[in-house]
């Protein structure tokens, strides 16, 4: 690591992203390239593993103190588990300091419903990972 | 030596293209040399590598005309919402000239739980039918005859219960189980590698592998009682090289323990079969279907000690890789799935899915579906490609692409052997972080776009949002949760609680075959998650491996 970015470093605190898969659904190679590309982006990253229910990513999120909340979803279950983790985000009042995201299988069609409820992006199949920083880096709160 | 000239010419011709590169470089990222002679065959043996199809090593296919005689099997993978939905897919897609179903189940199902458990929320027949119980299984094959169709099913930690139900709903059709031909997945090991659907610890799953082995043995002697998945594990993003190295090191774990459980090689091997993606480098797939089969008889032959070749050849059903269609674009994944198959049928498979074009955002709609099959259909009756048995053998780049393929894959079985084998392997997190290595290495170069994906990275056009895509009606959960609040009410109770506590008395023995048991409480209308849900309570949950 050069003397510069380290310095930077020192002064701001790094960015904290937690990578979840929530549900049933077991294909994680999105979440774990993604986790990898955000960690070699220089963000605090904690992966959670498969079987996430709702309940434990928010209190995960609120453990670790995170800045962003990473949803992976590929079953379909999207329009069910979005809402659930907002309300729970919004009980424990993080919904002004944790920007949710999400990316997987997801149709378009559904994509404004859940922006309006409160998802700030979702990034769909052949998104590139830096494209994701950028997004993360200009608007992590 | 023979070839002293030829070495002699070789030389010259690279020296004369080291001075035309320097004006006209080669592109990057090419994974093999850039011409084949003789001399990269020199130390192929005919009869020992590759001989006759349908004799050892295979290498040139498992049977003697192959689709000469037959066309290998076109399966497509089929099933969402309920019974009754995914009944009626399973009837256009017989009418349209399939010759196999294959069963996809939802989620709750494949991780054993019920519809109505709070954790299966949103993901009811999502990527699946949703199955509860014998009820939902006998609408799924309702005017169905299961003694003339064959029956792939994707299920795996509760292949046993799945597997009790089919045979279920034969008997009651009046078909023997002798007759009944099909296939279950059952294979865990990549579930805990590469796709995630585990319930229980390798120990008591591993059990319920080779209870089924020596119940279908006995009872279900045409049933392919396993097939062992590489497909997973190249979705996941491993190489060709490692989906067959880490499948056959699972196949092997397999192997293992229906020999130490006291089966006879020769009573269950030869009903193993395999799964295989087919990726888009149409000549490397080809040469790994080939090594595949040369490696996994030697092992048969030589490791095992198996005297039956049809212990020793490696069956395969085939499907075109998921993780090569694009979001953008979508038409052109008729052309990537077009050429898969011809590579999947020039390899020699047996039996093939291909994907629809809207698969990276929707299960597929009905006419999506009919163009992958009439893919199939095309190269079977059209293209003349499978007229030829192993039409390309002999080519030098053919030939010692398989021999480099088939090398690279016993390093991997031997690395996996010092490790202890597939399940330490797994436990160690090893063939994990090698197929992460590989995802993430493919995704880098994508982005660097050292690797071209037509339209995502390069060839980019403005795009409409989709439409006309598939969409699982919602209601499907609330409909299975009725059937199920029914299903409680008017069963017979107290025999399924008798039979309940069999199967947990029987579990708790490991020298008891629990296949019975659960066929009991199968026929006596327990659901999926109470079955499940005694084997969690004996047996506990596999505690995954998380690395980054």
């Amino acid at each position: 690591m050069s003397a510069t970015k380290g310095m930077v470093l020192t002064m701001e605190k790094r960015i904290r992203v937690l990578v979840a898969k929530p549900g049933l659904d077991g294909h994680d190679r999105g979440a774990k390239v993604i986790a990898r590309a955000l960690r070699d982006a220089g963000f605090e990253v904690i992966y959670t593993g498969l079987r996430q229910t709702p309940e434990l990513i928010t209190e995960t999120a609120l453990q670790e103190d995170v800045n962003v909340i990473g949803l992976s979803i590929l079953s379909g279950s999207h329009n069910t588990i979005f809402p659930k983790v907002l309300a729970l985000m919004k009980e424990k009042n993080m919904s002004d300091e944790v920007l949710l995201i999400g990316g997987g299988v997801i149709p378009d069609d559904d994509i404004p419903g859940l922006k309006a409820a409160g998802v700030a992006e979702i990034f769909g199949p052949g998104t590139p990972t830096a494209s994701i920083v950028d997004f993360i880096t200009a608007n992590a709160k | 030596m023979a070839n002293e000239s030829l070495e002699a010419k070789m030389v010259a011709y690279n020296a004369k293209i080291e001075k035309s590169l320097v004006k006209n470089p080669e592109r990057n990222n090419l994974a093999h040399n850039r011409l084949y002679t003789p001399l990269d065959t020199e130390e192929l043996d005919y009869e020992s590598d590759l001989g006759f199809p349908g004799e050892y090593p295979y290498t040139r296919g498992v049977q003697p005309t192959m689709y000469r005689s037959r066309f290998w099997t076109m399966r497509q993978y089929a099933g969402f919402s309920s019974a009754e939905e995914s009944n009626k897919r399973y009837k256009y897609l017989l009418a349209q000239g399939q010759t196999g179903l294959s069963c996809a189940f939802d989620l709750p199902t494949q991780i054993g739980y019920d519809s109505d458990n709070a954790i299966s929320d949103g993901e009811v027949g999502k990527v699946g039918v949703a199955i509860d119980s014998l009820a939902d299984m006998e609408i799924l094959f309702d005017g169905i005859d299961l003694g003339k169709v064959s029956t792939s099913m994707t299920i795996n930690a509760p292949a046993t219960v799945l597997l009790a139900m089919y045979i279920a709903v034969a008997e009651k059709q009046g078909v023997a189980t002798e007759n009944l031909k099909g296939t279950i997945q059952n294979d865990i090991l990549k579930e805990y590698s590469a796709r995630g659907t585990y319930i229980f610890p390798p120990k008591p799953s591993m059990r319920l592998i080779t209870n089924i082995f020596e119940y279908c043995s006995k009872n279900v002697p045409q049933w392919n009682t396993i097939s062992i998945s590489g497909y997973h594990i190249r979705e996941a993003g491993a190489t060709a090289v490692q989906e067959i190295a880490f499948t056959i090191a699972d196949g092997i774990a397999y192997v293992e323990a229906a020999i130490k459980a006291g089966l006879n090689v020769d009573d269950f091997a030869k009903r193993l079969s395999f799964f295989w993606d087919v990726h888009n480098n149409v000549l490397e797939e080809v040469c790994k279907l080939r090594a595949s089969r040369r490696v996994w008889a030697k092992i048969m032959k030589e490791r095992f000690g198996a005297q039956s070749p049809n212990s020793m050849m490696l069956r395969v059903h085939m499907q075109t890789a998921g993780s090569t269609l694009t979001a953008q674009q979508p038409e052109n994944n008729i052309v990537r799935v077009a050429l898969q198959t011809a590579a999947a049928v020039l390899g020699g498979t047996q039996s093939l899915h291909t994907n629809s074009k809207d698969e990276a955002l929707a299960l597929p709609t009905e006419d999506a579906v009919r163009v992958a099959l009439r893919t199939q259909q095309i190269v079977a009756y059209e293209s003349g490609l499978a007229d030829v048995v192993d039409p390309l053998a002999g080519s030098y780049y053919i030939e010692a692409l398989t021999n480099q393929i088939e090398q690279e894959c016993w390093d991997y079985i031997e690395k996996i052997d010092d490790l202890g084998g597939a399940v330490a392997a797994i436990e160690k997190g090893y063939i994990q972080r090698e197929i992460q290595e590989s995802a993430y290495k493919w995704q880098m170069e994508v982005e660097s776009k050292q690797r071209i994906i037509v339209g995502v990275n390069q060839f980019q056009i403005e795009e409409k949002p989709s439409e006309g895509l598939l969409r699982v009606d919602e209601s499907v959960g609330e409909m299975q949760k009725a059937k199920l609040v029914q299903l409680r009410a008017t069963r017979d109770n107290a025999t399924l609680t008798a039979k309940l506590t069999a199967l947990e008395e029987a579990a708790r023995d490991e020298h008891k075959n629990l296949m019975p048991f659960i066929l009991d409480a199968v026929n006596a209308y327990g659901t999926i998650g109470e079955i499940c849900g005694v084997l969690r309570k004996v047996f506990g949950e596999y505690e995954a491996h998380i690395s980054l």
